[in-house]
C-alpha cells in the first residue's frame, strides 16, 4: 500500500515543493462596496472594524478583506466559505469582473490591476476561464456553439474553433448531445457544457464558482469525479469556490477558509482539520470523519524507550483509515518513517482515538 | 423587539381606523359648507366665453401660423420633420391607399396587399394567422371600407416603422445604462399616463392638422412601450450569462451582438406588438386633427349620430386590431416553435417561402397592372348590410328596451353623477381645492398633497375650472363602478382558475381595442348623454381592474388562506377577512389604472354628448376661435391625470409599506 493510492490521490500529488513560482499571488486584496469606498483598505481604524460597524459607520460593505495568497502551477486550489463570506467576490476580483479595491493581484509578473482593457481582454482569452454557479449558457445556441464561443469570440473561423469544440464535447462526456439546446439538457449536462466552454480555449488557469452547487447530490458528486479526472488529464491550475467542506477536502490541494470576507485559515485538508486556527475552522471540521483526513503525521507519538522498534513502517502521509488494518493487524506499534528517518510510532491506542472517537467529532 | 411589535401593532390600527374618520370628517365639512355657499364662486364659463389665457394661446397659435416660414427653429427643425414624415406618409399611403404617380389608383392594388399580408403573416408567424389576416383585409374591402382601411393602416405602419427606428436603440441604452435608465423611466410613466387625446392639442401647434401631426402623435404616443420592453429585455437577461461573455475576454460590442440582443428578441417583438397596438389606437383618435381613415369614417358618423356607419367603421378597426395583435403575438412565439418541431420543417421551409415570395410577387404585378385587382370589387355591400343590420338593432334596441336602459342611464345618473356633479361643480372652487388637498393628504401623504395643491392652482388658472369638475364627477363615479365590477369579478377569477380561464383571454382582447370604437354600441343604447361615456369608459377600464385584482387575490399565500380555513371562516370572511385585506395594494393599482383608463375614455366621450373638458378639445381643433380654450383644456386633462396618478400612487405605496 503507497501513499498515493487512496482515494483522494492528487492531494498527495500536490506540487509543494518549494521553489516553484506561483501562478497567482494575491497581497492585501480589498474589495468594499459602497460609498468612497476606497478610503477604507487606506484606514488603519476603518480596517480594525468588524462588517457591521464598517455598515453602519461609512455605508461600505466590505466584501473581502485583506486577503492574501499564492496558487502553485497544477494545483487545485479551493476558497471555502459560507454564504456572504466574500468567496465569489473574491474570484472575481481575480479576473476583475468585479473592480478589486485595493491589493495586487499578480499573474505572470505583472499585477492584473494594471491591465488596460486590451491586455485584460487578452488574458480572459487566453489564460483564464471561469465556470459559474448558474452555468451562464446561450439558450439560443447548440451545445457545440456555447462551447466554441469563447473561440468565436477570440476571432478564430468557424470551421476550426467548431472542430476544437467538438473534441472538448466528447472530453466532457456530452458526445452524441452536440447539436442539442441547452434547456433539453439536464442540469448536470448543462454544467459539463459550462466546463466544456471553459476548457474549449484551453487556458492556463480555471476558476470554479461554486460550479456544483445547483445541482442534486448525486450529479454533484460525478461532476466532482469529473473535475478530477480532467484535472488529471489536462493538469491546469484551478481556483475552486464552495461552500461545501467535504467538497473542498475531496478536490483541494489547499483550502482557503474565509469568513466575513477574512481569512480564517489556510492549508491543507489535514492541516485544518487537524491543527484548526480558531473555534469558527474547529466548529466547521467537527463533523468531517477525521480517519479519512488525517494522516499519520498527526496522530503519532515520539517513540518510548520500552517501545518495540521492531513492527512495520509505514509514510507519515498515509491517511489513517488506510492504516488502520495494518497498525491493527500488527501486533506491535507502526515505525512512521521519512526518508529513511523514525518520526514517531502509531499503536492500537493512537488509531483507536481516532477512528472510535470520530463519531463524537473533535 | 416583542415590545416594539406590540406598541406599533393597535397603532397603525388606530391610524388606519383615523384615518377614515378623518375622510368622512373632510366630506361632512365639505358638505356642510357647500350647503351654505353653494352656487358663489364656482368660475363657471360658457361655452363661447374665453379667458385671457385662452386669447394668449390663440395668439400664440395665430402668431406660430404666421411665422411658421420665417421662425428659424420652424424653418429648420419642426417643419424639416414635418416634411420627412409628411414624405413617409404619403409615399406609404401611394403605395396601398392613395391614387399616386400619375395613377388613379394605389401603386398595389387590393390583391397585392392581401397577398402581401398573408405572406408576410405567413413568414414571421404561421399559417393561421395568415388566414386570419387574408380574411381580415377581404373583409375591408367587403364592407366598401378599402381605401379606409389602406389609410388606416398606413399611418400606422409609417408612424411604428420611426416609433421603432427611435424606441429600440432607446431601449437597447436604457438597458445598458442605468444613469439612462434613471433619466427616462419618470419620462416614460409620465407619456404612459396621459389620455390618447392631449398630445393631439400642442403638436398641431407645431406641426399643423393632417397625416404628418397624426403620425407623429401617434409615434410618440407608441414609442413609450416599445423602449420600456426593449430594455426590459435586455436587464432581463441572466447576470451570469453575461459575466460569463465578459470572463471570456467578450468585448462590449460582442456581448451585445451575440449575447444581449439574441437572447432579449422574443420579448422585444413583444414591445413591437405593443407599439403596433397603441399606433393603431391613436392613429384612429388622431381623426380628431384630420388624419385619414377609418377614424374619420367613426368621428363623423358618431358626430351625426349614424350608428350603423359608426358601427361598420368600428368594426373594421376592430378587426384590424385583432389580426395586428395576432400576427405580432404569433410572431413573437415563432422562433421558438420553429426550433422544436424539429429538421424536417425547417428544411422545407425555405423553399416554401421562396414560393410564396414568388406568388406574392405575381398578385403584387396582377393588382399593379389590372383594374380588377387593383380596385376591390362590389360596391361594398356587405358593409351596407351591416351598416343597416347595426341600424335595425339600434332602431329595435330603442323601441324595446329603451324602458331599461332609461331606467339605467336615469338611476345611475340622478342617484349618484347628477349630486356628486352638482358638489363638485356647484362649490365655490377654493372649496373643493381644500377637500381635495385636505384628501391627497389623507389618502397620499404631504408630498400627494403638495402635488394636488399645485394641479389645483393650475386647474383654476387654465380657466376651465368647471369643466374639469364636470370631468372629474363623470371619472370618479366611472371608476367607482369599474371599482365594484373589478372586485366582484377580481375576486371570482382569482379564486377560480376555471372562471379565469374562461374570462381572461376576453379581458385581454378588450384591452387591444382602440378606446373610442367603444363608444358604438353605447351610443346605440343609451343615446347621445354623459351617460354613455361613462358606461364606455366602465367597460374600457374594467377588464383592467379585474386583471390586477385576479392576480393580487392570486397571490396570497395558499397557507393563509388555509389557515383561516382551518379557524372555520366561511367563505365571505375568506374573502372580506383575508383576501382582499392581503391583497390591498392591488386594490389600490387596479383604482390608479382604472383612474387613468376611465379619464382618457371619458375625454374621448366628448365625441357622443360627454360635454366638458373632451367637448372643448375637440371644438379647439375644429374652431379657430376656441382654439386656445382646447389647448388649455388639455391642460386640464393632464393636470387631473396627473392628480389621480400622484394620489393612488403614493396611496399605493402607503398601503404596501
Amino acid at each position: 500500500m503507497t501513499p498515493t493510492q487512496t482515494e483522494v490521490p492528487q492531494r498527495r500529488g500536490a506540487p509543494k515543493e518549494p521553489g516553484t513560482t506561483p501562478v497567482i499571488s494575491v497581497r492585501r486584496l480589498w474589495k468594499v462596496f459602497g460609498p468612497k469606498a476606497d478610503q477604507v483598505p487606506d484606514s488603519a481604524e476603518l480596517c480594525g472594524l468588524s462588517r457591521r460597524e464598517l455598515m453602519d459607520r461609512t455605508g461600505c460593505t466590505a466584501a473581502v478583506r485583506d486577503v492574501g495568497f499564492e496558487v502553485s502551477p497544477g494545483e487545485v486550489f479551493v476558497v471555502m466559505g459560507l454564504s456572504g463570506s466574500g468567496k465569489s467576490t473574491l474570484v472575481r476580483c481575480l479576473t476583475r469582473l468585479i473592480e478589486p479595491t485595493a491589493g495586487e493581484v499578480v499573474f505572470e509578473g505583472q499585477d492584473i490591476r494594471d491591465a488596460d482593457d486590451r491586455r485584460l481582454r487578452e488574458l480572459r482569452r487566453h489564460k483564464f476561464s471561469m465556470v459559474f454557479q448558474h452555468f451562464g449558457l446561450l439558450p439560443h445556441r447548440r451545445v457545440v456553439d456555447n462551447v466554441a464561443f469563447g473561440l468565436e469570440i477570440r476571432g478564430m473561423g468557424r470551421a476550426e474553433r467548431t472542430k476544437r469544440a467538438q473534441e472538448v464535447v466528447e472530453l466532457v462526456g456530452l458526445a452524441g448531445y452536440e447539436n442539442s439546446y441547452p434547456d433539453q439538457l439536464s442540469g448536470g449536462m448543462q454544467q459539463r457544457v459550462g466546463l466544456a466552454r471553459a476548457l474549449a480555449g484551453d487556458p492556463d488557469v480555471l476558476f470554479f464558482d461554486e460550479p456544483f452547487s445547483a445541482l442534486d447530490p448525486l450529479i454533484r458528486r460525478d461532476m466532482q469525479n469529473e473535475v478530477i479526472r480532467l484535472h488529471h488529464e489536462v493538469g491546469k491550475t484551478m481556483v475552486f469556490i464552495t461552500h461545501d467542506l467535504s467538497e473542498a477536502l475531496k478536490l483541494g490541494d489547499r483550502i482557503l477558509i474565509m469568513r466575513d470576507g477574512k481569512m480564517v485559515q489556510c492549508g491543507s485538508g489535514d492541516e485544518l482539520v487537524g491543527a484548526p486556527a480558531d473555534d469558527y475552522v474547529r466548529e466547521f471540521v467537527k463533523d468531517v470523519p477525521r480517519g479519512d483526513v488525517l494522516t499519520l503525521r498527526w496522530i503519532m507519538r515520539p517513540a518510548e524507550p520500552d517501545d518495540a522498534l521492531d513492527g512495520p513502517e509505514l509514510g507519515p502521509d498515509v491517511v489513517v483509515r488506510e492504516a488502520t488494518r495494518a497498525v491493527l493487524a500488527a501486533d506491535r506499534p507502526v515505525k512512521v518513517v521519512e526518508d529513511g528517518k523514525l518520526l514517531g510510532i502509531v499503536g492500537d491506542e493512537e488509531i483507536l482515538a481516532v477512528v472510535a472517537g470520530q463519531e463524537g467529532g473533535a | 423587539m416583542a415590545v416594539a411589535l406590540d406598541k406599533t401593532a393597535p397603532l397603525s390600527g388606530v391610524r388606519r381606523a383615523g384615518r377614515r374618520t378623518v375622510v368622512a370628517a373632510i366630506v361632512v365639512v365639505w358638505l356642510v359648507l357647500f350647503a351654505v355657499f353653494r352656487g358663489r364662486q364656482t368660475l363657471t364659463l360658457a361655452a363661447a366665453d374665453l379667458t385671457g389665457l385662452h386669447r394668449w394661446f390663440n395668439d400664440v397659435n395665430d402668431s406660430i401660423g404666421a411665422n411658421r416660414n420665417t421662425n428659424p427653429l420652424f424653418l429648420y427643425f419642426f417643419n424639416e420633420i414635418r416634411l420627412v414624415i409628411d414624405n413617409l406618409v404619403t409615399f406609404v399611403q401611394g403605395l396601398i391607399s392613395q391614387p399616386s404617380g400619375g395613377r388613379p389608383l394605389p401603386q398595389i392594388g387590393w390583391l397585392g396587399v392581401v397577398g402581401l399580408a398573408g405572406f408576410v403573416s405567413w413568414a414571421v408567424g404561421n399559417w393561421r394567422v395568415a388566414l386570419l389576416a387574408v380574411a381580415g383585409f377581404t373583409f375591408f374591402g367587403l364592407q366598401g371600407l378599402w381605401q379606409e382601411s389602406m389609410d388606416t393602416l398606413s399611418l400606422t405602419v409609417s408612424a411604428v416603422l420611426v416609433a421603432l427606428l427611435i424606441a429600440i436603440p432607446l431601449g437597447v441604452w436604457a438597458g445598458l445604462s442605468d444613469r439612462f435608465n434613471r433619466i427616462v423611466t419618470p419620462f416614460l410613466d409620465f407619456m404612459q399616463t396621459m389620455p390618447t387625446f392631449v398630445y393631439l392639442a400642442p403638436l398641431t401647434l407645431f406641426f399643423l392638422i393632417g397625416p404628418a401631426s397624426a403620425t407623429i402623435a401617434t409615434l410618440i404616443y407608441a414609442a413609450p412601450p416599445a423602449i420600456r420592453i426593449t430594455a426590459h429585455a435586455i436587464r432581463s437577461v441572466p447576470q451570469t450569462t453575461v459575466e460569463a461573455a465578459d470572463s471570456l475576454g467578450a468585448t462590449r460590442r460582442q456581448a451585445l451582438l451575440k449575447v444581449l440582443l439574441p437572447m432579449s428578441r422574443r420579448t422585444v417583438v413583444m414591445g413591437v406588438n405593443q407599439t403596433i397596438m397603441a399606433a393603431l389606437a391613436m392613429v384612429t383618435i388622431a381623426a380628431l386633427i384630420d388624419a385619414p381613415g377609418l377614424g374619420k369614417t367613426v368621428v363623423q358618423a358618431l358626430q351625426s349620430l349614424d350608428v350603423g356607419t359608426a358601427f361598420n367603421a368600428g368594426l373594421a378597426i376592430v378587426v384590424m386590431a385583432i389580426v395586428l395583435d395576432r400576427v405580432t403575438t404569433a410572431a413573437s412565439g415563432r422562433a421558438e416553435a420553429a426550433r422544436r418541431s424539429g429538421s424536417r420543417f425547417l428544411a422545407w421551409r425555405r423553399p416554401l417561402l421562396v414560393a410564396g415570395a414568388v406568388v406574392t410577387a405575381i398578385l403584387l404585378y396582377l393588382s399593379h397592372t389590372y383594374v380588377w385587382a387593383a380596385q376591390f370589387p362590389g360596391d361594398g355591400g356587405t358593409g351596407s348590410s351591416i351598416a343597416d343590420a347595426a341600424d335595425t338593432a339600434t332602431t329595435w334596441a330603442q323601441d324595446n328596451l329603451s324602458g331599461i336602459t332609461n331606467a339605467v342611464r336615469d338611476v345611475i345618473t340622478n342617484a349618484l353623477l347628477n349630486p356628486f356633479q352638482s358638489l363638485l361643480t356647484d362649490s365655490p372652487w377654493w372649496l373643493v381645492g381644500a377637500a381635495l388637498v385636505a384628501l391627497g393628504a389623507v389618502l397620499g401623504g404631504r408630498l400627494a398633497a403638495v402635488t394636488t395643491a399645485v394641479c389645483v392652482g393650475l386647474l383654476v388658472g387654465t380657466g376651465v375650472w368647471s369643466d374639469s369638475m364636470t370631468t372629474l364627477a363623470s371619472t370618479v363615479v366611472a371608476t367607482v363602478l369599474v371599482m365594484v365590477l373589478g372586485i366582484v369579478f377580481g375576486v371570482w377569477m382569482g379564486r377560480s382558475p376555471l372562471v379565469d380561464r374562461v374570462l381572461r383571454p376576453t379581458l385581454d382582447a378588450a384591452q387591444v381595442m382602440p378606446p373610442f370604437v367603444y363608444l358604438v354600441p353605447f351610443l346605440a343604447l343609451f343615446g347621445a348623454t354623459r351617460f354613455t361615456a361613462i358606461v364606455a369608459a366602465v367597460v374600457y377600464a374594467a377588464p383592467v381592474a379585474m386583471k390586477i385584482i385576479a392576480d393580487g387575490v392570486r397571490a396570497v399565500p395558499e397557507t393563509t388562506v388555509e389557515a383561516a380555513t382551518s379557524a372555520g371562516c366561511n367563505t365571505w370572511q375568506i374573502i372580506t377577512k383575508v383576501q382582499l385585506p392581503m391583497s390591498r395594494s392591488a386594490l389600490t393599482l387596479a383604482t390608479n389604472q382604472g383612474l387613468i383608463y376611465v379619464l382618457s375614455m371619458v375625454v374621448v366621450g366628448g365625441l357622443v354628448g360627454a360635454g366638458a373638458l373632451g367637448y372643448d378639445v375637440v371644438a379647439g381643433f375644429s374652431q379657430g376661435e376656441l382654439y386656445g380654450k382646447g389647448l388649455a383644456a388639455g391642460l386640464a386633462i393632464v393636470l387631473l391625470g396627473v392628480m389621480f396618478d400622484r394620489i393612488t400612487q403614493a396611496a399605493a405605496r402607503r398601503t404596501g409599506a
